[in-house]
Order: C-alpha cells, then structure tokens, then sequence
C-alpha cells in the first residue's frame, strides 16, 4: 500500500484513552482522495501513486488537466501529490482511497501542511529576540538591536534574523501518532496538533524517523 | 460540521448529575496501581466549572490538615467512578476564586435545604 495520503484538517478535540487520559487529538478527512495516477518503473523510471483530493468543476480545470484527469476517471481535483509505497499492483488509477487503508490506529505520521500566514512580524515574534526594556525611559523596546558591525565588513550577513513575513509556508510536524482511525466517516484521529488551518489541505506521510 | 460532533458523542458521559459552583461533591477516581485498580476518593467544594462538550472541566477544593487542595478533573473522563453530591450551596459567583483567600469559619458556604 502508498505511505501516505492527503487530507483535509477538520478541527481539533479530545478524546479519552483506556486509562481515562485526556488526548489531544486533530481530525483529518480524507475523504474523496483518489488514486490519479500510477508511476511506473518502465515509463517514468521509479515507481510511486500520485494522489489527489478537493473536488472542483470541471471548468475550472484547464484542458491538460481535464484530460489528466478524464484518464484516471476521477473528478477533476484542486491538489496532487505523489507518494510512494510497496506493493502498488493492488491500486489502480480512479480508485477513491480510505484511510484505514493506509494507517492504523497507533502508527506514527509525519504531517505536512502549510502554515497560517502571521503577515509582516517583528523579530520578537518572529524569531524570539528579546527586546529591551519596557520601563524607565528605555527606547529600545521591541527593536532587534545591533545587525552588524561597522567599516568592516561594511554590509550586513546574509541571513540575518530580522523583521518580516511569517508563517503562510510548509511546515512538517514529525512523529505524530495516530490515535485512532474512523473508516465510516474516513477520518484520521491524529495526536497533537498539524501545521495548517481549518480546512487546510495536509499530507499525512508515514514517520520518516520511526 | 458533523464528524467532530459524531466523535465526541462517543466520549460524553450522560451517568453525570448536574451540580454548580458552591455544591460539595464526592468524586470516586479510579486509579490503577500495577495491575490492580481501585477507588480514591476525593471530597471538596466546586469552585470553578469550565468548557463545554467534552473538554469540560470543574475544579475542586478542600482543606486537608490546614492545607488547601485543589484538583482538576475532566467532567467526562472514564477514570471518574461515580459523583455524588452532598449539598447544594448558595453562593452569588459562577468563579468562587475569593475562597482561596479565607480560611476556617468565613470559607464556609451556605447550604441550601
């Protein structure tokens, strides 16, 4: 089966374990992702499944993608990604995949998602500094502070940490857990939080590190 | 909406009876020790109840030996065995925070009958 799937973040609640723990957990939809297209070692060199999901009309796609997509005989999609996996004779292009299919409660995900956009932030936000002081007539209160030397080397680093645009990039939070898994609904219970808002579009990979 | 209302169906509990800040509750935890399992209780005041569905929480506060104990429990938890309340109180805040700072005679709260 592919090691991984795409899904759409619900939201977030609690739910209870056995020893009455409360956990944290995020759902993930996955509901109306298809197999779009099978990689194969003879024509494309590697082996892997490109997967889509988020349902559009039809005039919306453009007239490479209406024939993409009219091939796979599935609706016409927002997102594609490829994964990889083992064993991908049993898949077959149009096929709509369930995520109990690819998971199981107790496995552990990599998620990747795109982050809620800050907009422009300070350095104190948007990558910890710690500012001046706020009393006794201090006037170096937010501010970053020194950037750089003098004459010498006359220009600031490359890569500076300064004030900017925050958030609104992909972002993967590793080693999740799943916590449970709903085939009825085609939900992912996924332990913590992932990157993302509601309605965000997330890929739920296997843990690369476990 | 729907899927996440459809999961937290599974986890409220409906065995729960209703209570307010001010009660004083008997709550029985189940804790379990190696293998075994048994009932610890925990007798207090309600001072504070929050959140909805089944995030809720209430807190609980008793003096022990002169000194103030407070636990937090999750309204729908499994690991809570029953809940019994012992008296209703009458107090005029929905937060009873004020009661951290009185000892003795003047923490007491009046009971309805």
């Amino acid at each position: 089966m592919i090691e991984g799937i795409l899904g759409k973040k619900i939201g977030m609640t609690h739910i209870y374990s056995e020893a009455g723990e409360m956990v944290p957990v995020t759902v993930v939809s996955a509901a109306q992702c298809f197999v779009v297209q099978k990689k194969t070692k003879e024509r494309d060199g590697y082996e892997a499944v490109q997967i889509g999901i988020g349902e559009k009309k039809e005039k919306r796609a453009n007239k490479a993608m209406k024939g993409h997509f009219k091939k796979a005989a599935t609706p016409c999609l927002y997102n594609l990604a490829e994964v990889k996996g083992e064993k991908l004779d049993e898949l077959k292009a149009g096929q709509a995949l369930n995520c109990s299919e690819v998971f199981k409660a107790g496995d552990f995900v990599d998620v990747e998602g795109k982050s809620k956009g800050k907009g422009f932030m300070g350095s104190m936000r948007r990558h910890h500094f710690s500012g001046g002081a706020e009393s006794h007539g201090s006037m170096h209160n937010r501010a970053p502070g020194s950037i750089g030397s003098s004459s010498d080397p006359s220009r600031v680093y490359k890569g500076m940490r300064m004030a900017g645009h925050m958030g609104s990039r992909n972002v993967t939070v590793q080693n999740l857990k799943v916590v449970a898994i709903r085939p009825e609904d085609n939900v992912l219970l996924i332990g913590g939080a992932v990157p993302g808002a509601i309605n965000g579009l997330v890929l739920v990979k296997k843990a690369m590190k476990k | 909406m729907g899927v996440i209302q459809e999961i937290e169906k599974n986890y409220l509990r409906t065995d729960i009876p209703e209570f307010n800040p001010g009660d004083t509750l008997l709550v029985k935890v189940k804790i379990r020790e190696g293998d075994k399992e048994r009932l610890q209780p925990f007798e207090g005041t309600v001072i504070k109840k929050r959140g909805g569905g089944v995030g809720a929480t209430f807190t609980l506060r008793k003096v022990s030996y002169g000194v103030g104990v407070e636990r937090i429990f999750p309204l729908n938890s499994p690991a809570i065995e029953s809940i019994k309340v012992l008296s209703k109180g009458i107090v005029r805040r929905a937060k009873l925070y004020y009661l951290k700072d009185l000892k003795g005679k003047a923490a007491r709260i009046k009971t309805r009958r």
